[in-house]
């Protein structure tokens, strides 16, 4: 053994100035792309369960596409296609919150799906005995009960989420591991630099990971 | 958008397209390169499998002692640190941290240091997963190994192991094929695999599209050979009569 850590590396100043940054970015991705994904992920999701041919086939592409492919390869596809495609370069961090939102919305419309499939179908009869068309229905009686039903996955997605935002470091994109790695390397420590990194994503990880276990025998009471 | 898959049999350094699209005399066309590149991703996503199903393993079964609170609060403390740190940072840790901690590790390559940083950090899901195949099984399993006179050891070995592997296996094909994907973050330390490749051919070429395309389809077809494998695997190992074993592939 010979650490030595020095103690200074963790000064204020240097938080402020390149973690703090960094962590907003990251805490920005992960709301955007939750929201984003749980909204587009849900569309897929009645894609899928929709029975109709046009609709289910390239949505079960679009999803098991995304999850055949690894996460840092669909950042670099779309750093590369997006700026091809609208003409303009637009930077690491708008192309990372773009691809963020299309992957995970894979990942969120099988979570969601599940939600949907383990609504009784009685609840469904009950909303068209009520007269409720196919939007009402969903909106009002299907899509509230999944959604709370799959609350806990959809954290536990959402931690996942997190953690994986720091890949976006292949495109270089200002993240909070990006914050770390820039004071590291400007104050000549990566190794305090990585060091704080990890602590500093197990504790928040962490943290958010037994809220969503408080979260679930909570409802698992209600239930 | 016009494709310009001749890319492939460009010689790296002179970037000029050769007769055949393999390289002559110790030189290297880019096909040549995404092969190689594959080998690598092959590499440490084996190798990292094979060390993730060991530890996992392990860990997962000491999690489920009985009577030992001490061993299965230590597994559970395993878990919780490899599951809430990012793979990147994790990967990072290993290359940067450990070896400035002990000068051992020092000397060790790049590519050890990944593939125990995958190989971690996947032992981590693999043990949940052997936990909760052994805690699906009914407590009577359990007692039946003690009435038999079974020691603890016994009992895992010849009733409750081979019982919980064959139950979760489909998650275990999930982890399989995670861990192909997963060895993509090999890049950051240099490692020269697929998405290594990608980047820096990426770079030299400016034919990302063609490049991408073909380092998307090498992992596809990898993850794909795995799924077939492990499915091939699960169907010899089918137990008859169990509910969790009458589906079909996935």
């Amino acid at each position: 053994m010979n650490l030595q850590i020095d103690w200074s590396f963790f000064s204020s100043d240097l938080f402020v100035n390149y973690v703090w940054k960094g962590l907003q970015y990251s805490l920005l991705l992960t709301v955007i792309a939750t929201l984003g994904g749980i909204f587009f992920g849900t569309l897929l999701a009645l894609m899928r369960l929709s029975g109709k041919k046009a609709l289910e086939v390239p949505a079960t592409i679009y999803v098991n596409g995304m999850r055949s492919i690894p996460l840092v390869m669909v950042i670099l596809w779309f750093f590369l296609l997006v700026p091809m495609i609208i003409g303009k370069p637009i930077g690491a961090e708008s192309s990372a919150i773009i691809t963020f939102v299309a992957f995970e919305a894979a990942y969120f419309s099988e979570i969601m799906r599940a939600g949907i499939q383990s609504i009784p179908r009685g609840q469904v009869f009950a909303g068209q005995a009520l007269g409720m068309s196919y939007g009402q229905n969903m909106r009002l009686v299907v899509l509230p009960q999944a959604f709370r039903n799959m609350l806990p996955v959809l954290l536990t997605q959402t931690i996942i989420l997190f953690q994986d935002t720091s890949l976006v470091y292949a495109i270089g994109a200002y993240d909070m591991l990006k914050g770390f790695d820039i004071a590291g390397k400007n104050f000549g420590r990566p190794v305090e630099a990585y060091l704080a990194a990890a602590v500093t994503y197990f504790v928040l990880c962490y943290a958010l990971s037994w809220f969503v276990k408080r979260l679930h025998k909570k409802i698992a009471i209600i239930r | 958008m016009s494709w310009d898959w001749q890319v492939f049999c460009q010689d790296t350094i002179t970037q000029e397209v050769g007769q055949s699209c393999f390289g002559k005399n110790g030189d290297i066309t880019y096909l040549n390169w995404l092969l190689s590149a594959w080998g690598w991703t092959l590499s440490v996503a084996l190798l990292a499998l094979v060390i993730a199903l060991i530890v996992g393993s392990v860990i997962g079964t000491l999690r489920t002692l009985p009577d030992r609170p001490w061993v299965v609060g230590l597994g559970n403390a395993w878990v919780e640190l490899f599951r809430n740190i990012p793979l990147l940072v994790q990967v990072f840790v290993w290359y940067h941290v450990i070896p400035s901690i002990f000068p051992v590790m020092k000397g060790v390559d790049g590519f050890v240091l990944v593939v125990i940083a995958i190989g971690l950090f996947t032992s981590a899901r693999i043990a949940e997963q052997v936990r909760s195949g052994i805690q699906a099984l009914p407590r009577g399993q359990r007692y039946a190994g003690m009435a038999m006179g079974f020691t603890t050891y016994q009992t895992y070995r010849y009733v409750l192991l081979p019982m919980a592997y064959r139950i979760i296996m489909p998650p275990l094909t999930s982890e399989a094929m995670n861990v192909f994907k997963n060895s993509s973050v090999a890049f950051a330390v240099s490692v020269a695999e697929l998405t290594m490749f990608a980047m820096q051919a990426q770079e030299e070429t400016a034919r990302g599209v063609e490049i991408y395309l073909a380092v998307t389809a090498c992992y596809v077809f990898s993850a794909l050979v795995i799924n077939r494998i492990m499915a091939f695997i699960e169907k010899r190992t089918r137990v008859p009569g169990m509910i969790a074993a009458s589906g079909g592939g996935h």
